[in-house]
């Protein structure tokens, strides 16, 4: 009983974690690609904070008289990670806009029959 | 969070699956507060609940609502997944209990973060004092990225000739606002309160929550607040393009050159003791430069990032009628 409440968090971080894998590998939308790869992400996030929790500790800001407080070195690297995050979520957004506007489509699949017509007809030309 | 996770999953509706994105950035702010971690959660609510969903929603609106079912079958990613999934929580079985005081984590370098940052960097919010002080290099990287993902948005969706039909966009925009007078008129008396505050999120990060990043990232919430109202062209008089893009590079400079000084003073790159004689002075003084170069930066690539977006969006409707 002890160990499925010490290791619960551990838990739902891999099972939101392979949620978003899920989402990346198995569905074609790219946006949703995009989306999942964020799921992943804050899956990481919460693994990091829920590490650095301490039972009965408070958050790291100094007080007299508090002596136990949370690990504050998960905070600050998830901190920037998250702001890294949206930096390159729009990065790919961006990637996806520029792609719809040369494809008129934003699916891998229909996507990857044009390269492939594209690349027939290519060697067709050569012949 | 697994359920919201799941919603995504099944949804075809790619506005919903946005919006479910936006409330489970949310929940996760939420999860962060009752983690102790309020400076991530600041963080997280503003960028994962604000910013993703917005520039999600703009990218939506330019591709299309609607998913097609996949051609190929999912059993082999899900078998994919479960191996993973399984192999990982096998390894769960060795890591410390949650909660744990003696876990591997609190027993490196956080007790010196604890309890000597106070003696060292005399600034109460550890969270700010590790992250601009005893990592301020790793700190840097991360503001050059940020700085990067700017240039790169900007490389890939700058619009280079101007749209020639301006007045039709202006027509568009405005019988748009005329519809949302209420959110306009709420919108701009919000709007000092939310720079005031950003700003005070920025200054008072020595002693509470808050700092350089969810400072710039509110500030750029307020423009952008103002640029989805009032139309990009208004937002473009108040801030221009290449204002912000130097900003976004000073922001940059002004943190390496707090290190380069530090350097010509005799000490190693980025330590601040040796900027003025009284160390704990040093430290105030550097740790509120480079969160003002934290906050220029991330707030002016914010802004950047969503007047590229919006203005290709603007550039493909001017070009569509033009079209027809």
């Amino acid at each position: 009983m002890t160990m499925i409440l010490g290791l619960y968090n551990y838990w739902v971080v891999i099972v939101l974690m392979m949620i978003g894998f899920y989402i990346i590998i198995a569905h074609g939308h790219l946006i949703k690609k995009i989306v999942g790869l964020n799921i992943f992400q804050t899956s990481v996030f919460i693994f990091y904070i829920s590490v650095g929790k301490v039972e009965g500790a408070t958050a790291p800001i100094w007080q007299d008289g508090i002596i136990l407080y949370s690990n504050p070195l998960p905070h600050v690297l998830i901190l920037t990670a998250i702001v890294v995050g949206i930096a390159t979520t729009a990065l790919g957004l961006a990637l996806i806009i520029r792609i719809k506007e040369a494809y008129g489509s934003v699916d891998e699949d229909e996507i990857q029959t044009m390269d492939n017509q594209a690349m027939v007809n290519q060697d067709k030309e050569h012949q | 969070m697994v359920g919201i996770a799941l919603a995504v999953n099944q949804i075809k509706d790619m506005f919903a699956v946005v919006m479910l994105a936006g409330i489970y950035g949310l929940v996760s702010a939420s999860f962060f507060v009752a983690m102790d971690a309020v400076d991530v959660a600041f963080t997280e609510a503003s960028v994962g609940a604000g910013i993703s969903t917005l520039l999600m929603l703009t990218t939506v609106a330019m591709t299309g609502r609607t998913e097609h079912e996949a051609s190929h079958k999912p059993l082999l990613a899900l078998i994919v997944v479960a191996i993973t999934g399984g192999l990982l929580i096998y390894g769960t079985f060795d890591m410390p209990y949650f909660g744990s005081a003696d876990a591997a984590v609190h027993n490196h370098v956080a007790p010196r973060y604890i309890y000597d940052s106070m003696k060292e960097i005399g600034v109460p919010n550890m969270v700010t004092s590790v992250l601009a002080s005893y990592r301020g290099f790793d700190t840097f990287g991360e503001v050059t990225v940020i700085f990067t993902a700017g240039i790169g948005v900007l490389a890939l969706l700058s619009v280079v000739q101007r749209p020639k039909n301006d007045a039709a966009i202006e027509a568009i925009n405005d019988s748009m606002h005329e519809k949302h007078l209420i959110l306009r008129v709420a919108i701009k008396t919000m709007i000092p309160f939310i720079l005031l505050y950003a700003f005070y999120v920025q200054f008072h990060g020595d002693y509470g929550p808050g700092g350089g990043f969810q400072a710039g990232v509110i500030f750029a919430a307020a423009i952008i607040m103002y640029a989805m109202l009032f139309g990009l062209s208004a937002a473009r008089r108040v801030i221009t393009q290449p204002a912000v893009q130097l900003l976004s590079a000073l922001g940059v400079l002004v943190y390496g050159s707090v290190g380069v000084v530090s350097m010509l003073n005799g000490g190693s790159f980025l330590d601040y003791s040796v900027l003025t004689a009284d160390p704990i002075a040093g430290q105030h003084l550097g740790i509120l430069l480079i969160e003002l170069g934290v906050g220029l930066t991330v707030a002016s690539v914010m802004i950047i990032i969503f007047f590229s977006f919006s203005a290709r969006r603007e550039y493909q409707q001017a070009n569509k009628g033009e079209s027809l």
